[in-house]
């Protein structure tokens, strides 16, 4: 039988902004009675592509056609409409409502009849296998049961075509295997089913196809069985880009920052970091490399002092006294009266670096209004320190007294970096500094911290983008579900190696030890 | 003199009926309206508004005037007046994004204002002595009791003795209860006022459901302005009388644990604490004061006894207060 296209896109771009471009000129055919996988990297643009097929996002140039003929998607009840379902990572669903309130959400149709829909979702809950007590309020389900409730609740809505955005990033193996038996039932079952991962084993395992995307485009889809990780990863990671970042040798290297198996379990009782051990040297730039989420906010804010740990040790070795202090369980505050000089640019500029609402004089005293005596503010060494960086890192605003939020991010980038840089550092620790950049800002960071690294200063980089990783780094440690699954050389490590580091699944880890 | 009490902690707690029934649904959909108050306020003008045209054109003479549009006219005033105070609570926290708990305040203080900028100006027009205007002649008929209530004791007394508004309200709140908890209208309510971003992506329309819920929620809580004016007051208008009736309509939302259902018991309840200084024998003046903040007290006891129990069925809608925008990177 000659295989039906489900879902065509044909040169597909989204822009957000003037300069992101999320997706870019893609095409991509799924058919029916198949399991097709998108894979790609953080920021790869394949969750943007599937909002605008589920009519979250909507496409600024390109088609998409669904059995043939050409749809037009602009709200997620228009996908509905076209029989599609998606499953978000982030589940939506309403807390406080039953199973089969959350299923019947939203639909117009006949008569309301919750007992009538219990039946249905019975029903469909029996013909392909699902575990589901409908009665149950979502508040008490598990992370696995509310993915099922997701799951039941497009196919209520006979939906044909289903997306599902990293579903098992936060399921057990084994809630994993019974998720894929039950995905196997609805392909055999004539559905189109569409997987969003990084996860190789996955892809190998599970889908019929692969279409693979990098940095926004599509860059070409090959059959599963004619394929291997090897050849996925490269499609993924993509050849070498030259970037020409200036890398010069440490010099003065020394232990600054020990950690020494540290283990962190958030509120629900998952862990998040698992027995974490490296150490931060002076004069060098660590990078720490990992799909988003495997633990990089948790780890820089356990050496910030905003994380509790449940075991293990953070060491600082203060160089001028020869002294070993620890900062376990510390509070910022605490941290400092140490005479630990720790520096930190989150991730989050505007939440947890910067207030928004504050000018850039205002910004700078966040970070040295305890040394003032009085008690009145005294606004003119920060005021120096603000015009300085305004001056030395071309910052683009009307003048020092502009509320942060208003400057583009850019240049909130650099009012943090400067702020931190400017306390002199020993440890610098930075998360996705350039997120978000365009490239001559981008730069400027990566001469920063350089300039920071010849001054003896253990420079921490969390970054996303591997070109930037392999280049700026002596030495990278990837982390994948919370554990160190390598540290490579950043001079000899390719892309490909730290590629597969990062997508080693838990199980791997474990039998890698 | 129990049924005496009965009635009339009934009587009082009425227009926290309206109130917190006006305001559950409101509620429900994610919107924090504390311009409540206000909103009474200006439902309780508007009706008196309504009533005092009505009485003039008819010569103020209760021969010419018809008992139907007497009750209309004000009613239809009222609830105008009061959804268009919603409908600008709407455009501010939708529309233009304000934050909620500002705007409500505002309402407040610009819906008492109102108020009594057009209680003055009619008493002007009256040139009436005392300070407040008094529309007896529409109270009559707002305040007419069933025929037989008068023969069956008690019981008439305690059940049938009561003006229209105030079986009215319990009609009102249990509907209110019937369509939050049974219907699909109800459903889609409620989730918007929970998460909104998954009613979004469920294809709910989460603005269309929040301006229609918070019109009509305005429209509920200004009818219990009118009833105060007319079964309570006996038609008297005067400024600042309403006092902090709208308040404790809010009070009663959380006591009620956002459930209308709940509400009606708990608005008599309410009313007979706000009117037991009343019946206990030789109390001063400053005690008398202390009685008056029984209401608030049950409601921080509540809070405290639902905070501790933790049941999240007990919670006030999870994104109440937030204004939602669809995620655009």
């Amino acid at each position: 039988m000659e295989k039906q296209p489900a879902i065509e896109l044909k040169n597909i771009t989204k822009r957000f902004g003037k300069t992101v471009i999320a997706n870019k000129n893609v095409n991509l055919t799924a058919y029916r009675g198949e399991i097709l996988s998108i894979l790609g990297e953080n920021g790869s643009g394949k969750t943007t592509l599937m909002n605008m097929i589920s009519g979250i996002y909507f496409p600024d140039e390109g088609q998409i056609f669904i059995n043939g003929e050409e749809a037009v998607i602009s709200s997620p009840k228009d996908a509905f409409d076209y029989k599609i379902g998606m499953i978000h990572q982030h589940f939506k669903l309403v807390d406080v409502f039953s199973a089969a309130e959350n299923i019947v959400l939203g639909i117009d149709e006949g008569k309301y009849n919750l007992k009538n829909s219990i039946g249905e979702i019975k029903k469909i809950s029996e013909q392909y296998g699902f575990d589901l007590d409908v009665e149950k309020k979502i508040y008490t389900m598990s992370v696995s049961e509310k993915q099922t409730v997701e799951i039941v609740k497009v196919l209520y809505r006979g939906a044909d075509i289903l997306i599902l955005d990293e579903p098992t990033a936060v399921l057990t193996p084994q809630e994993t295997e019974k998720l894929f038996s039950i995905l196997r039932s609805m392909r055999d079952d004539g559905k189109c089913i569409i997987i969003i991962t990084h996860k190789l084993h996955e892809v190998l395992s599970l889908s019929d196809r692969v279409s693979v995307l990098r940095k926004g485009e599509y860059v070409g889809t090959v059959n599963t069985a004619e394929t291997n990780e090897a050849e996925l990863t490269e499609m993924m990671v993509g050849k070498k880009v030259n970037l020409n970042i200036k890398r010069e040798e440490p010099k003065n290297v020394e232990d600054r920052l020990i950690v020494d198996n540290i283990t962190c379990v958030d509120r629900l009782g998952a862990t998040i970091l698992d027995k974490v051990s490296f150490t931060a040297k002076s004069g060098e730039i660590l990078g720490i490399a990992g799909i988003a989420g495997s633990g990089q906010r948790e780890l820089l804010e356990s050496i910030a002092g905003l994380q509790h740990l449940s075991s293990g040790e953070i060491l600082y070795l203060d160089a001028k006294t020869g002294k070993t202090e620890n900062l376990r369980d510390k509070t910022p505050m605490q941290i400092r009266n140490m005479g630990v000089r720790l520096s930190f640019v989150p991730e989050d500029r505007l939440g947890m670096g910067l207030v928004g609402n504050m000018d850039i004089i205002d910004n700078m005293m966040l970070r040295s209004y305890s040394r003032g005596h009085s008690m009145f503010l005294k606004r003119r060494k920060p005021k120096d320190l603000a015009m300085k960086i305004i001056h030395d890192l071309d910052v683009v605003t009307p003048n020092a007294f502009t509320p942060v939020r208003r400057l583009s991010g850019g240049n909130v980038q650099k009012v943090l970096v400067g702020r931190e840089i400017a306390a002199s550092p020993t440890v610098l620790m930075v998360a996705y500094p350039v997120r978000g950049l365009d490239i001559n800002s981008s730069y400027m960071i990566y001469n920063l911290l350089n300039e920071q690294k010849e001054k003896g200063v253990a420079i921490i980089f969390v970054g996303e983008d591997l070109d930037v990783l392999v280049e700026l780094c002596d030495r990278i440690m990837v982390i994948g579900s919370g554990r160190v699954t390598g540290i490579v050389d950043g001079r000899t490590a390719t892309k490909e190696e730290i590629g597969l580091l990062m997508t080693k699944s838990k199980q791997e880890g474990e039998d890698n030890g | 003199m129990i049924i005496q009490f009965i009635c009339r902690a009934i009587l009082l707690g009425v227009p926290l009926l309206y109130g917190s029934t006006g305001e559950i649904v409101t509620e429900k959909s994610g919107h924090l309206n504390l311009g409540i108050p206000g909103i009474m306020y200006v439902g309780a003008i508007s009706g008196v508004v309504g009533s005092f045209l009505y009485e003039n054109s008819c010569g103020n003479d209760i021969a010419n005037m018809n008992p139907l549009l007497a009750v209309l006219i004000p009613l239809l005033c009222t609830i105008v007046g009061s959804a268009v105070m919603g409908l600008i609570y709407c455009f501010l926290t939708v529309t233009l994004q304000a934050n909620q708990n500002v705007t409500g305040l505002a309402l407040t203080t610009l819906g008492i204002g109102l108020g009594n900028f057009l209680g003055a100006s009619l008493i002007n027009i009256t040139k009436s002595e005392l300070p407040s205007i008094a529309l007896t002649k529409t109270s009559s008929f707002f305040a007419a009791k069933l025929p037989f209530a008068d023969d069956l004791g008690f019981i008439g007394e305690l059940l049938f003795s009561h003006d229209f508004l105030t079986y009215f309200a319990v009609i009102i709140a249990l509907c209110a209860s019937f369509v939050l908890n049974k219907t699909r209208v109800g459903l889609n309510l409620r989730s918007v006022g929970e998460n909104p971003a998954t009613a979004d992506a469920a294809g709910i329309n989460v603005i269309k459901y929040r301006y229609v819920a918070t019109c009509i929620g305005s429209a509920i809580a200004g009818l219990g302005g009118l009833q105060y004016v007319m079964a309570y007051a006996s038609g008297v208008w005067s400024n600042n009388a309403f006092g902090d009736r709208g308040w404790m309509a809010i009070a009663l939302v959380i006591f009620a644990l956002w459930k209308p259902s709940v509400a009606i018991l708990g608005s008599f309840l309410f009313g007979a604490l706000c009117n037991a200084n009343n019946y206990i024998q030789g109390l001063g003046t400053e005690t008398q004061e202390l009685f008056k903040m029984l209401p608030y007290i049950v409601t921080i006891i509540v809070l405290i006894i639902t905070s501790m129990r933790k049941k999240r069925e007990h919670q006030p809608p999870e994104s109440l207060g937030l204004s939602y925008f669809r995620e655009e990177r």
